[in-house]
């Protein structure tokens, strides 16, 4: 029987993208199904009760949830291209980082790009020591998945494509290639893959975007 | 299993987190050494084998440190194969498994601590979340079926919180949640569960005590 996967997505999540580039290098086809998050459609509510978020991953009518969950079901159920370590211990010094980055990198800046004056100033050294912990897991490797893209590259991916679009709305400069050879480095030999290449969403629609949520985000800090 | 494995484990009697890792390797029968941290004095093992995080629960196996408990857990069941597997081997329940370990993190640790410091509207979300997890279990023994499973782990330590949590939010476990206490109860059956937690009288006056603490700073 045929494999049926859909992903459900919008056209900016970085989570989705995780799971779209995951399937790609594995080489699965799959339907994507895109959501407007102001109006979430009866069936990603009937998928993700819990969150209402995407992404979702469905195959054959069963749905996988939570982009880190969804990854390590793609590599346990599509074995080409593996994109985990075999060995334990490297497995799990890749889920840790590919955990700090959720947990340290994404709030830390958030942290920076919703605020303004000293909350601002006073977030982006957290941003910029997390980043450093990051470099530091690059030392003699092409990619955090060694010579070619695994699980961590994927995890972090999203910073290849979203620091400058958040540079640009902040006008703050995170990831200069002087303080951050190796990061530099990667994000140039990742955005090359062809399967990362393909799917980065618009920029200049990315920049838009994330220009209203800080101005929206702002306005509300301020009626508080 | 090899003869000369050396296991560690950097732990804290009270942490919810060390507990996950102790009933894991109480499952698979694997031999550990202890090591009571001090959080306000952190040791420089502590700070050698996590540097990025200084947290417990570390495991230190051959001299190799993992960090964080329910990457430390699967890395247990990864490693030692030979009984108790704590994640099923078909991929959507693992991935199910995975899920619902992770709500566990995302949502009771810190609803919790917010009823703990008395927070509003913390206590209603948090009795929520924990019918939500029971309407997971259903009808079977455990969230891993027949057996304890990854849900089971990361969830059965909180058991300790229960007591603080009635206390702190006026209200009775067993009436709101009656399924999820008699899971635990069923649990702590289970040598693995009850030599794994600390004493649930002695935890309860601790965060007693903590809170006696907490809010004689609040008003100083």
């Amino acid at each position: 029987m045929a494999d049926v996967v859909k992903v459900f997505r919008t056209w900016s999540s970085p989570f989705a993208l995780r799971v779209i580039w995951a399937l790609q290098l594995k080489g699965v086809e799959y339907e994507t199904i895109f959501e407007d998050i102001t109006n979430k459609s009866p069936l990603l509510l009937q998928y993700n009760p819990t969150y209402k978020q995407v992404p979702v991953l469905v195959h054959n009518g069963k749905p996988i949830l939570e982009s880190l969950v969804i990854l390590e079901y793609i590599e346990e159920t599509w074995k080409e291209n593996p994109l985990l370590p075999e060995d334990p211990y490297e497995r799990a010094t890749t889920r840790f980082w590919a955990k700090f980055g959720d947990d340290k990198l994404v709030p830390s800046v958030r942290g920076v790009l919703m605020t303004q004056g000293k909350e601002q100033e006073e977030g982006i050294p957290v941003v910029i020591e997390t980043l450093k912990l990051i470099e530091e897991q690059l030392k003699g490797k092409k990619f955090f998945g060694g010579e070619t893209i695994g699980f961590l590259d994927i995890a972090l991916g999203w910073t290849a494509n979203l620091m400058c679009v958040f540079e640009e709305v902040t006008g703050i400069k995170f990831l200069d290639a002087e303080t951050f050879p190796l990061l530099s480095a990667w994000i140039e030999n990742f955005s090359d893959v062809s399967v990362i290449k393909q799917n980065w969403p618009p920029r200049d629609k990315l920049v838009l975007k994330f220009q209203a949520a800080r101005e929206k985000c702002l306005a509300e800090a301020a009626t508080k | 299993m090899a003869e000369s494995d050396q296991v560690t484990l950097l732990d804290l009697w009270a942490s919810p987190f060390a507990m996950r890792v102790k009933i894991a390797l109480a499952e698979k029968g694997i031999e550990f050494e202890s090591r009571e941290d001090d959080l306000s004095n952190k040791s420089p093992l502590l700070l050698e084998m996590n540097p990025v995080k200084k947290q417990i629960p570390v495991l230190i196996h051959n001299g190799k440190p993992v960090c964080e408990s329910l990457i430390i857990v699967q890395y247990i069941d990864e490693v030692w194969t030979h009984k108790s597997p704590l994640l099923p081997r078909d991929p959507c329940q693992r991935a199910h498994a995975r899920f619902w370990a992770d709500y566990v993190d995302k949502k009771i640790c810190s609803l919790g601590r917010m009823v703990w410091s008395a927070q509003e509207g913390a206590k209603k979300e948090l009795i929520e979340c924990f019918k939500l997890l029971e309407d997971e279990l259903g009808d079977k023994p455990y969230f891993g079926g027949e057996s304890l499973g990854f849900v089971d782990v990361a969830l059965v330590p909180f058991l300790t919180w229960f007591s603080m949590l009635e206390h702190c939010g006026n209200f009775s476990m067993v009436e709101e949640c009656p399924t999820l206490v008699a899971w635990a109860h069923r649990c702590m059956e289970k040598e693995s569960v009850s030599k794994s937690l600390p004493d649930l009288d002695k935890i309860f006056g601790y965060f007693m005590e903590l809170r006696k603490k907490h809010e004689a700073k609040k008003n100083a």
